[in-house]
């Protein structure tokens, strides 16, 4: 049973799962659940197992940061059916302190995705077996794809020749990296080049 | 006294073991702490990320264009398949469709990138096993086709050639020539290297039933691309999601039957001779519909002809601001994904209408691949985790990223 177009599917999974979709969407094609994060595991239990849903793989969870709002994450799933073709996005809402409920139970392709979310972002995920750092180095500090994590970082590393060693000291930049405002009322070129007329049609 | 005798002498047959991170075997910087029973390996914990560079940090602080650079150094073995993810993931969102000429270069190149890839594995997963050989052999095919990526785009490796909307610069015609000629020799090379390996005795032990991927492992850890082929699932994205012209070319899914690493050698062997089969298809209709436009020319994505700049202030104007600020994406978000040689590679990028990205996470195939590791390799003697090693087919660019 396959349901064709993304609309019906979403009204599929709102009629069987009231209270955990709070929205839908479908853009450029693609399905996008907004749902709440209480009843992220059910969701994703039932898209796995719903035989008009049948999303099997875990393709990916990432998180997105966004510093202004009250929750500052997002946590997006993707999520994919090999046997109906089609692909679905899952996001949740999760602020600094509050746990998001592992998914390892549902795929346990879960634990190195939700890893580098904790690594990357700091977002816990509850009942994860192992929440350990996963991408940056060994006692690492800090989250790097926040968006106020400085994009030089805080630490760099050398080979001290005297020390005979390693040694960690805060970054040092010879020059500040030059963030440009390009958001300017001028918005650039249009389709056509306006003044072209100009060159006689030699172009 | 006899019984703690025998205690000490279990503890005896239980160690641990730090494999890599620089083992010729790993594949890179890969480390691994296994817990071993004698030579029985029960328990596999990888340790990744050092060579993490923040791949995607840094795209947020760059414009799509000077983003486009860094998907070469994902997975080095194939560099434009990566490329071509984020161009379509950017072209979704600005709604641009890319030349026909353009889509068919990015076709060929694809294909390239995934035979590129495949020797790379095919001939150092033989080495994991003890076979010298092939290696030489197959890397001689290999650089002739860097040499193509050069031609196209000036660099071996680190291209930078496909475009949001459509490729930086046409082929000469002298070079799809030359592709067409080198695809009438490789069927023959790789006979020669199927004769070493195919039916090689130490190769057969050392790969068949080792490495055994099941559907429910398929399905459990997110595996994609060749690791679902192997195992009998005729699953892939050029076939079942068709991007750019693949929908119009006649190509075959190799399949396997076991899921061993044996059928996966096989299947990568079978997909080169497919890729061949699509490059041939792509130069004859290359050739059959002449030249054309390969960057979409309305809009703001591509830079303006030089000769126009010489003529025109406004087309001058424009080639700053296209190298400077960059072209603004509208907000919104999306996921590309494309069959790379090593699976499902996918770039889910979420724009906030400024002329840099706001989030883009890369989503790698090999990053589930490896994760299994612990659950592929366990029970496995210490011997046949190389082997697995060399068949997942794990490149730490992209894992890491």
């Amino acid at each position: 049973m396959s349901l064709d177009n993304p609309g019906a599917l979403a009204a599929h999974i709102q009629a069987k799962m009231p209270g955990a979709v709070r929205s839908s969407q479908v853009f450029a094609g693609e399905l996008t659940l907004l749902a709440e994060r209480e009843q992220i595991l059910a969701l994703l239990q039932f898209l796995r197992d719903d035989p008009a849903c049948n999303f099997e793989t875990l393709i990916d969870i990432c998180g997105v940061d966004y510093p202004e709002r009250a929750e500052r994450f997002e946590v997006v799933y993707h999520l994919l059916s090999m046997h109906l073709n089609q692909r679905i996005r899952v996001r949740i809402r999760a602020g600094e302190e509050t746990a998001v409920a592992s998914c390892i139970p549902v795929w346990p392709a879960a634990n190195w995705f939700e890893r580098e979310a904790f690594d990357m972002f700091g977002i816990l995920f509850s009942d994860h077996p192992d929440l350990r750092r996963i991408l940056t180095d060994y006692g690492f500090e800090g989250h790097p794809l926040r968006k106020d994590f400085p994009l030089t970082g805080n630490y760099e590393v050398r080979y001290d020749d005297l020390e005979k060693r390693v040694i960690y000291e805060p970054v040092k930049l010879v020059q500040e990296y030059r963030n440009f405002d390009f958001l300017s009322p001028w918005e650039g070129m249009t389709a056509e080049i306006p003044g072209d007329e100009k060159a006689g049609g030699s172009v | 006294m006899a019984d703690t005798a025998h205690i000490i002498e279990e503890d005896d047959r239980k160690f641990t073991l730090n494999f890599g991170p620089q083992h010729p075997a790993a594949h890179g910087v890969l480390r691994m702490i296994m817990d071993l029973d004698g030579e029985v390996v029960t328990r596999v914990d990888s340790h990744i990320g050092l060579l993490h560079r923040g791949t995607e940090k840094l795209l947020e602080y760059k414009t799509y264009l000077q983003g486009l650079p860094y998907f070469d150094r994902l997975d080095y073995c194939a560099p434009m398949n990566q490329e071509h993810a984020w161009c379509l993931a950017i072209e979704k969102l600005l709604g641009t469709e890319v030349p026909r000429r353009a889509s068919l270069i990015r076709v060929m190149f694809s294909e390239i990138g995934r035979i590129m890839s495949h020797i790379l594995n095919v001939t150092t997963q033989a080495m994991d096993c003890g076979a010298l050989t092939p290696i030489t052999w197959g890397f001689e095919e290999r650089e002739k086709l860097c040499v193509f990526y050069e031609r196209a785009s000036g660099s071996r490796m680190h291209a930078a050639y496909f475009r949001p909307g459509g490729v930086h610069q046409d082929l000469p015609q002298r070079l799809i020539d030359d592709i067409a000629a080198w695809c009438e020799q490789f069927p023959e090379k790789m006979d020669r290297i199927e004769d070493l390996i195919t039916e090689n005795r130490i190769f057969k032990q050392r790969n068949v039933d080792i490495g055994v991927v099941d559907k429910k492992t398929i399905l459990d850890w997110g595996f994609s691309g060749v690791m679902v082929r192997g195992s009998g699932i005729a699953w892939d994205l050029r076939r079942s999601q068709p991007y750019e012209c693949y929908s119009e070319l006649q190509f075959k899914v190799p399949v396997g039957r076991h899921g061993d690493n044996y059928d996966r050698y096989v299947c990568r062997m079978e997909e080169m001779r497919e890729s061949v089969k699509i490059i041939r298809q792509c130069v004859d209709l290359l050739a059959k519909e002449g030249p054309g436009p390969v960057l979409h020319s309305g809009g703001k994505l591509a830079p303006p002809r030089r000769a126009d700049m010489k003529n025109s202030m406004e087309a001058l104007i424009h080639h700053f601001k296209l190298y400077t600020e960059g072209f603004h994406v509208p907000e919104g978000e999306c996921y590309a994904a494309i069959e790379a040689p090593k699976g499902e590679f996918g770039v889910y990028l979420v724009a906030d209408g400024t002329n840099r990205p706001y989030r883009a996470k890369i989503r790698a195939p090999g990053y589930p691949h490896l994760q299994a590791m612990d659950h592929l390799a366990k029970g496995h003697q210490l011997a046949d985790v190389s082997a697995i090693i060399g068949s997942l087919d794990i490149v730490f660019g992209e894992i890491d990223r």
